[in-house]
């Protein structure tokens, strides 16, 4: 009897222990979100509360009620520039255009210099020189070039992208594994295929975390372009808010920006797991 | 020069000569250094050639010469009586490190050597599949390199270099990651799969270069010693325990171990050598 019912009952003890884990681990997500969800609402509450009771000026600081208002009256009404979403669209419009470009440009120039020596050798301090300079500066500049239009606004979008992007492929090129290199030599890849199926695949992944990095400076440079000039755009809406003494406009706009922000952030999280299913799961920051 | 037989495609000469080879390195801080030098070595066709030495003595540079990756500083090195020109596509390389493409599934891995030289994907897949059942993982095609043990890993490297039917065969340390009972296992499967090749056109010749004396002894045809760095051959032994072998049998004969003392004798003087520089070095 003693001998039947011993290993029965271990097992159901097994069974409740793997579940009080789960359990466990389930409850320690909730409360996760929702700690997040009580900074975010006393944050917002003492802002609110300090604002209504006179502590800080809320014609400087404005307050979450009236920020709320003006996103509000921005999605229902739409701005003085145009409906709401048309802002939005030429802000990313803008920031995609310049992402893309500046991507595409800072991988070809990072593998190529990465490969080839002598073009790298050549061009390091060129490209030295250049990163040096504060490329914000430039804003203006192409304001003058390339007018009030989206084009000047890409343009600056793509000076900041393409420098981190160019960087991170040029040394990913650089530090391939030369086992994989000469592996492939020896099963009798010839160069371009060495670049293409080793070099480039081995590099993708220095490539990836520039991609996070530099969307956002993407964001930045089509943000601070419409700031400095343009007919369109959120940097607009921010230009316009502080020219009437609206904070809560300027924070309304600062809050949209951050929204879509973290939404083409998730895109690219998303993106890159697909394309990295290669690679273990636990070294994912680790490499 | 070349003796090579046009007409009946038996080749005459040996697979592998090493005539007055040296190599010399540039170091990072300018220095010269010489990895290999005057080194003389022969390797017949179909032969198994075991290489030891003292660690860091320039081994692995014997076979970047012989493959083509790299060119020799001095002297002359030849593959069927003709001088290497870059990497010929009757060699095969397995190296000491993991050098499968972690980005590539298993069956993608193993047909990258015919993919590489051009054949079609459809026959490509068909011959590494056919490889990939000789070295046991016909089911773990579709796995990608991380998700595999050690020994599964260097089996996908065994099939990748298969697959391309080398009749020049240079192996670096490649077991030397694995634990001791993978190993034997893995001695096991090269003695096969070489066996195999013995049987088809050319029978591939090995060097197989590494620093556990059980390894060499239980696998070759020959064993090579060489001196501490910058290496050259010290004395060559041959090895005459009866094949087929396996390699944990092979180990408990008396011819064994008797060559083993024979032959570390010889190397024992050039590690102890070794170690007395570096910690010359250190001191």
């Amino acid at each position: 009897m003693p001998l039947e019912t011993a290993p029965a009952a271990g097992t159901a003890a097994v069974i409740s222990r793997t579940e009080a884990r789960q359990r466990a681990s389930r409850n320690r997500k909730l409360s996760v979100y929702a700690a997040r969800a009580a900074v975010l609402v006393g944050f917002l509450g003492l802002w609110e509360a300090c604002a209504r009771g006179g502590v800080i000026d809320p014609f400087n600081f404005s307050q979450p009620s009236k920020i709320w208002d003006q996103i509000w009256q921005w999605t229902t009404h739409g701005t003085a520039q145009g409906s709401l979403g048309e802002q939005i669209g030429y802000t990313l419009y803008e920031a995609l255009a310049g992402w893309v470009v500046g991507v595409i440009g800072g991988v070809l120039l990072g593998i190529t210099l990465g490969r080839i020596r002598f073009l790298a050798d050549v061009f390091g301090p060129y490209i030295k020189v250049l990163n040096a300079i504060p490329r914000i500066v430039l804003a203006p500049i192409f304001l003058i070039w390339f007018g009030l239009g989206p084009a000047s606004k890409v343009a600056s979008a793509v000076v900041l992208v393409f420098f981190p992007v160019f960087f991170n492929a040029f040394q990913g090129a650089r530090e391939v594994d030369r086992n994989l290199v000469s592996n492939a030599r020896i099963l009798g890849a010839s160069n371009r295929k060495v670049t293409l199926q080793v070099v480039i695949p081995a590099a993708t992944t220095w490539i990836f975390t520039s991609l996070h990095v530099s969307f956002g400076f993407a964001l930045i440079g089509a943000i601070v372009g419409e700031y400095i000039g343009a007919t369109k755009g959120l940097g607009l809406l921010v230009a316009a808010a502080q020219g009437t003494f609206n904070a809560a406009g300027v924070y309304a706009a600062m809050t949209i920006l951050a929204v879509v922000a973290l939404l083409t952030e998730g895109l690219l999280t998303f993106a890159e797991k697909k394309l990295f299913r290669w690679k273990p799961a636990d070294a994912g920051d680790g490499r | 020069m070349s003796e090579r037989s046009e007409a009946g495609g038996v080749r005459t000469a040996p697979a592998i000569e090493l005539i007055g080879a040296t190599k010399r390195f540039r170091t990072p801080s300018g220095a010269l250094h010489t990895a290999v030098r005057d080194l003389d070595l022969t390797v017949a066709q179909g032969e198994f050639v075991a290489v030891v030495g003292p660690t860091g003595c320039g081994k692995s540079t014997t076979l970047t010469l012989v493959s083509g990756l790299e060119e020799p500083t001095e002297g002359d090195v030849r593959v069927y009586g003709e001088p290497v020109r870059g990497i010929g596509a009757e060699v095969g390389f397995v190296f000491q490190q993991d050098a499968v493409f972690p980005w590539r599934t298993v069956l993608s891995n193993v047909m990258a050597g015919p993919r590489f030289r051009g054949v079609p994907a459809a026959e490509a897949r068909e011959r590494a599949r056919d490889w990939l059942g000789r070295v046991g993982l016909a089911a773990f095609e579709d796995r990608y390199p991380h998700q595999l043990s050690g020994g599964m890993r260097k089996r996908v490297a065994l099939a990748q270099t298969f697959v391309n039917d080398p009749t020049i065969l240079l192996m670096d340390e490649p077991f030397s990651a694995l634990d001791v009972q993978t190993r034997a296992l893995m001695s096991d499967q090269l003695l096969e799969l070489w066996a195999g090749t013995s049987s088809s056109r050319n029978a591939a010749s090995v060097v197989f270069v590494t620093h556990d004396l059980d390894e060499a002894i239980a696998l070759a045809d020959r064993v090579v010693v060489m001196t501490a760095g910058p290496a050259t051959v010290k004395e060559i032994f041959t090895v005459d325990l009866p094949r087929p072998r396996t390699v944990e049998a092979v180990r408990l004969e008396p011819r064994f171990v008797e060559l083993y003392r024979e032959i570390w004798a010889s190397l024992g003087e050039e590690v102890r050598i070794t170690r007395e520089r570096g910690a010359g070095r250190a001191a």
